[in-house]
């Protein structure tokens, strides 16, 4: 039996706090959705977080401090550290391809959690990607003036709404898919709080 | 004292001064009803909320560049019909006797005698195709004329190392925007929309057209202009709305 660290520090603070801001981020941008929906649909109030507009957008951009100076931290350790190149690369379609295949007919192994397989780099890599779309995108709407080269970047401020929603969906998506293989792989779960997993 | 505050005595501002207290009355008392099972409703969590909002208010100031333009377009990008928008029903359109009317001017301005209509209509007009985006979310771009704030304020003697500029409106809409942003080339009192005199439902007779700013900060119907140091806040910002509110 070997104990070893697979989740550092920074990485399990960072990803905790990025659990309550995405969650802010996500519930109070929905209700903002509701405001003026971009297709024929819009959230339940149930599931939103303001109760109303205004209270929606002072969620929205309080939680977007808390949202960005986490995703800094993380990110400049992640490049610093060398942590993504260890976890995350090398990477491949081919990879990606294979495991995803294996993935679905329930044959993929996670028995060493301190290796990813293809598909888990993927679906995290693309997170990360979608978490700065997300504010590249939301920095477009929130100043199209001010930044409006980033916002012409976005297709003007109507292309940034979109792309501001499809990068909530990629999220929400990718989210819903890491809490379903945490749930099927359990032991997955205490090592994002401690950090350590024993391997036989 | 009688120069800069007298800007108390006005009545369109003691009006405004009464229903600000009416309405802290009013907010403070849905507050004692509230049962504090949603998490945005408790005081310590609206505090904070508040706090991050001034603190976001400091931030696009600094983030506000006196020099940048906001987009212009061509008239072919023209929303068609342009939306109506404002606190109450496109059937509620105040209308404004045009022949009676008079721009209200106060507190730090020197030369504080009303404007008629048609002095208002005398001062060299620009025009601007620029998109509104509206709080809500959704844009949409129009054509606005009028004359430029900025030579408005010099024209009238304001003091424009003041903070803030209020605006007390005829539909009972009331607001106010930062110095900087008040003298920014595209901020204008427009008089007209799409080259026709402004319509009710746009706010006949002059409405502020400010294309740094989301939608709310552009009131209609304006009955007096004021310039103070002190805080006047707005319809939508005392309900919870950032105040900056810069795009």
């Amino acid at each position: 039996m070997q104990t070893i660290l697979i989740h550092p520090l920074v990485v399990r603070i960072t990803h905790w706090i990025n659990v309550l801001a995405v969650l802010i981020m996500i519930t109070s941008g929905w209700q903002i959705y509701n405001a003026s929906p971009l297709f024929p649909f819009d959230f339940p109030s149930s599931i939103t977080l303001g109760g109303w507009l205004a209270g929606a957008l002072q969620w929205h951009f309080a939680g977007m401090w808390l949202f960005v100076l986490n995703g800094l931290v993380y990110l400049v350790y992640g490049i610093a550290s060398g942590h993504f190149r260890r976890k995350l690369l090398p990477i491949s379609p081919r990879a990606v391809l294979h495991d995803v295949g294996e993935a679905l007919r329930g044959r993929l192994a996670h028995e060493d959690l301190s290796v990813y397989n293809a598909a888990q780099r993927a679906a995290y890599l693309a997170l990360i990607i979608a978490l700065v779309v997300m504010v590249a995108s939301g920095l477009a709407i929130w100043k199209p003036v001010q930044f409006q080269s980033l916002a012409a970047l976005m297709g003007d401020y109507e292309g940034a709404r979109y792309i501001h929603f499809f990068a909530m969906a990629a999220i929400a998506g990718i989210v819903l898919v890491h809490v379903a293989m945490v749930m099927l792989v359990p032991r997955t779960f205490p090592t994002m709080f401690t950090g350590r997993f024993r391997r036989a | 004292m009688n120069g800069k505050f007298d800007i108390h005595r006005t009545p369109a501002l003691a009006n405004l001064e009464r229903r600000l207290f009416l309405k802290r009355g009013l907010s403070l008392g849905a507050l004692a009803m509230l049962t504090g099972c949603d998490i945005t409703d408790q005081e310590s969590v609206q505090r904070i909320l508040l706090n991050m909002s001034r603190w976001n208010d400091g931030v696009q100031q600094w983030l506000f560049n006196p020099n940048r333009l906001a987009p212009e377009f061509p008239e072919s990008r023209i929303t068609k019909p342009f939306p109506f928008n404002a606190y109450y029903g496109e059937d509620e359109v105040r209308e404004v006797d045009g022949a009676s009317y008079k721009l209200e001017l106060a507190g730090m301005i020197r030369d504080r005698k009303p404007w008629t209509l048609a002095e208002l209509y005398a001062l060299p007009q620009v025009s601007q195709v620029t998109r509104h985006i509206c709080v809500e979310g959704w844009s949409a771009i129009g054509k606005w004329n009028g004359v430029r704030f900025s030579d408005f304020l010099a024209r009238i003697g304001a003091d424009t190392t003041a903070k803030y500029v209020g605006f007390q409106c005829a539909d009972d809409y009331y607001g106010s925007i930062d110095m900087a942003t008040a003298l920014h080339p595209q901020t204008i009192l427009a008089l007209g929309y799409a080259d026709e005199t402004l319509p009710p439902k746009y706010g006949y007779p002059m409405k502020l057209r400010v294309p740094t700013k989301l939608g709310f900060k552009n009131p209609k119907h304006i009955a007096a202009i004021f310039v103070t140091n002190e805080y006047p806040g707005g319809y939508w910002e005392d309900k919870g709305y950032n105040w900056f509110s810069g795009s």
